[in-house]
């Protein structure tokens, strides 16, 4: 069994897993069993990234979407329930008219990326998580220093065309541009879920 | 020609077993640990409220008082409420259980004595903590009841919450070692014990606290732990669960509450150095003694921050969610932003000397004080204790009249 | 038997497909944003599987990955926000309820 092998099984059985989570995430009619199944999707995609060697991605993935967002998630799920199980569900009419069109923008899509020409340089070895400078060259990245993210060819033209280089950038305003943002979000989101008196209470 | 090809089928073959073996090694250590840490959780309870704990099963010490909870666990019935949704039901104590099992594949126990060494390995140690949560609040959703929902929607702002100045204090030693791999930040702290980043400046002293409280609350022992409030909310999340289901998430806690001891041992602690040698132990005992020297150290070191876990838990009272809450938002949040402050701009702004004191002064001050008050409460307990004011001193002046009456 | 770009930007498409089913078909307000968040996972897979396939672009991919995840994190928290405040008027998190500004 070589590596290739291990990683081909791998990645189909990760693989498998998030799209079935997925796909349960989509027909379950149960909102927290949708959440769960959402929870084995992110999970896997986690899975999927360590597979692609950006192990700091993947553990950011789980981080932030498994143990923040979601259980984010489902606190809203528990604030907002009434029944103890709530489900509300779609009329069989528009469950139709889902499925078809589901089928048709995944067939479509799944078509053009098999008939698509991707004419990369062979990938890099990828290294093990033992040694992946991945969160170091995000960082000096982030920070601002240009040599961490090398100059690379356009690409997308013919093959006989020099492709044009493009220049080496870093993404230290993004990431400021950013703090900002969750700075604001944190603001706004607690200004918005403010407890405030229902409408019905005052009302009645 | 046999030995040949089995030599060469080994050498494909082993990458495979390896993480295997290692598996099977760490499933075994995380049940054995729990095994061992809830008959320590029994016989500490026990002194702490002058009782004596378990005594009767597997001889003088009750030391196989868990193994009998244990089969009276397995063979209980296994009840699921009419009222719970049976796959969340069902699925809530193993996702709690992998969440803090996974973690462990990370933690180096010696000097390349890990299951799968990552470049990132504290970082996916906390990512993978965290998703324990949601096991817990599957179970506490699924159940179906109001108990178990409100010790769910605690434990969801709680361990949310306290994640964020929990990362941060990680962040301090992480800043000062300059890697995110565990070997790598314990290999840094070889040698004498103020070479350990608790010492290394006054910001990186009080983030150990601070992580250590965090750590505290995110594995929901008491003071913080809310989701299971007895007093108030039945058994909060597990208030449905009975045999084996309960039983795993008892092994998710204590699991969760090494791996947390085990990050702080790591990361403040020295990790697997005994602190009191000048070198590493595989330098000196070649690789395989050393690192058996060195495993035996790191787990009597993880041990010791759950028997303070254990202590703490018997010694103070809970607090109300709303303080909960507000010790982290208000007090640890505050803290752990200006200890990463400060601890980034520290070696910067200090002279060389000035660290150096710094590191040699706290560090001997703090083994002193140490030494002397192990000392004193060593003395003290072999004392027998005065008698005490109010009803205790009544009744023995009492007995003591009473044959003095007689006669 | 080896995996190429295309395995997994099928996948990518596969989570976008079910999340846009996801984001149509689902009345509860939450079900929506949890379509949300599947779309942005397929974008993420395409974005870390395009870096790895591409080493040029081998930081991009990743920080890229890594913003859509901070903009998701950002967005989960106003959407339930949103969904609370509606909720608190409605009584409900039924989206289809969410009609008065019709004309």
């Amino acid at each position: 069994m070589s590596t290739n092998e291990l990683q081909a099984i791998l990645f189909y059985l990760v693989a498998a897993i998030t799209a079935l989570c997925a796909i349960g995430v989509v027909v379950t009619q149960h909102i927290v069993r949708a959440a769960t199944w959402l929870l084995f999707t992110l999970a896997g995609t986690a899975g999927v990234f360590f597979l692609l060697g950006a192990d700091f991605v993947a553990a950011i993935q789980i981080l932030v979407y498994v143990g923040g967002t979601l259980v984010l998630v489902v606190f809203g799920v528990m604030l907002t329930a009434q029944s103890p199980f709530i489900s509300l569900r779609a009329s069989a009419a528009e469950w139709a008219i889902g499925t078809v069109v589901g089928f048709l923008l995944f067939g479509m899509l799944a078509v053009s990326l098999y008939s698509a020409n991707w004419n990369f340089p062979e990938p890099g070895q990828t290294a093990s998580p033992k040694n992946s400078m991945n969160s170091v060259v995000l960082g000096e990245s982030l920070l601002g220093f240009e040599e961490a993210t090398p100059a690379a060819n356009m690409t997308g033209f013919p093959p006989g065309a020099a492709p044009p280089s493009r220049k080496a950038v870093a993404y230290l305003l993004p990431f400021e541009i950013v703090s900002v943002h969750l700075l604001v979000v944190l603001i706004g989101a607690a200004y918005l879920a403010r407890a405030r008196r229902r409408r019905q209470a005052t009302s009645t | 020609m046999l030995l040949a090809v089995s030599e060469t089928m080994l050498e494909t073959v082993w990458p495979y077993i390896r993480p295997l073996i290692a598996v099977i090694v760490l499933v075994t250590f995380v049940a054995l640990s729990a095994v061992f840490f809830i008959w320590v959780e029994r016989k500490v309870a026990g002194r702490i409220q002058d009782r004596l704990g378990p005594t009767r099963v597997g001889g003088r010490f009750g030391w196989l008082q868990t193994i009998a909870d244990g089969i009276k666990l397995l063979v209980k019935e296994d009840i699921i409420p009419a009222s719970a949704d049976h796959i969340l039901f069902r699925i809530g104590p193993y996702v709690a259980f992998c969440g803090s099992f996974v973690a462990f594949l990370a933690l180096p126990f010696g000097d390349g004595v890990v299951a799968f060494p990552m470049a990132i390995a504290v970082l996916f140690m906390l990512a993978v903590m965290s998703s324990e949560v949601f096991g817990v609040i599957l179970a506490g959703y699924g159940s179906g009841s109001k108990w178990s929902l409100f010790g769910a929607m605690r434990e969801a702002a709680q361990v949310v919450s306290y994640e964020v100045p929990m990362a941060i204090c990680v962040v301090v030693p992480v800043l000062v070692a300059g890697s995110m791999d565990l070997t790598a930040i314990a290999r840094q702290q070889t040698g004498w014990f103020w070479n350990w980043l608790v010492f290394h400046d006054p910001f990186t002293f009080v983030a150990f606290w601070t992580y250590f409280t965090c750590a505290t609350a995110s594995c929901k022992r008491a003071p913080f732990d809310l989701a299971e409030a007895e007093s108030e909310l039945v058994a909060g999340f597990h208030t449905e669960y009975s045999g084996l289901r309960w039983s795993f998430f008892f092994m998710a806690e204590y699991a969760s509450m090494f791996a947390v001891s085990g990050i702080a041992v790591l990361l403040f602690l020295g990790g697997w150095n005994p602190g009191i040698l000048p070198f590493a132990l595989t330098d000196a005992f070649g690789p395989v003694v050393g690192n058996i020297l060195n495993v035996a150290i790191f787990i009597v070191k993880g041990w010791l921050l759950v028997f303070v876990m254990i202590w703490a838990r018997w010694s103070l009272p809970r607090l109300r969610i709303d303080q909960v809450m507000m010790t982290c938002l208000k007090y640890l949040l505050p803290i752990s932003c200006v200890l990463l402050l400060g601890a980034s701009l520290w070696p910067l702004l200090m002279p060389d000397s000035v660290q150096n004191w710094f590191k040699y002064v706290v560090a001997i001050g703090f083994a002193v004080l140490f030494f002397f008050g192990f000392l004193r409460a060593a003395v003290r307990s072999r004392e027998p204790f005065a008698p005490m004011p109010g009803i205790w001193e009544y009744q023995s002046r009492s007995a003591s009249r009473t044959p003095a009456g007689n006669s | 038997m080896t995996v190429t770009l295309t395995h997994y930007l099928v996948l990518g498409a596969l989570l976008f497909v079910c999340g846009a089913l996801c984001m149509a078909l689902k009345r509860n307000g939450i079900g929506v944003l949890m379509g949300v968040e599947l779309v942005l996972n397929g974008a993420n897979v395409n974005f870390v599987a395009l870096a790895h396939f591409n080493p040029a672009f081998a930081v991009e991919g990743q920080i890229f990955a890594l913003f859509v995840i901070v903009m998701a994190a950002a967005e989960a928290a106003i959407a339930l926000a949103i969904v609370l405040n509606f909720y608190n008027n409605h009584l409900s998190v039924d989206v289809d309820t969410a009609e008065e500004l019709k004309g």
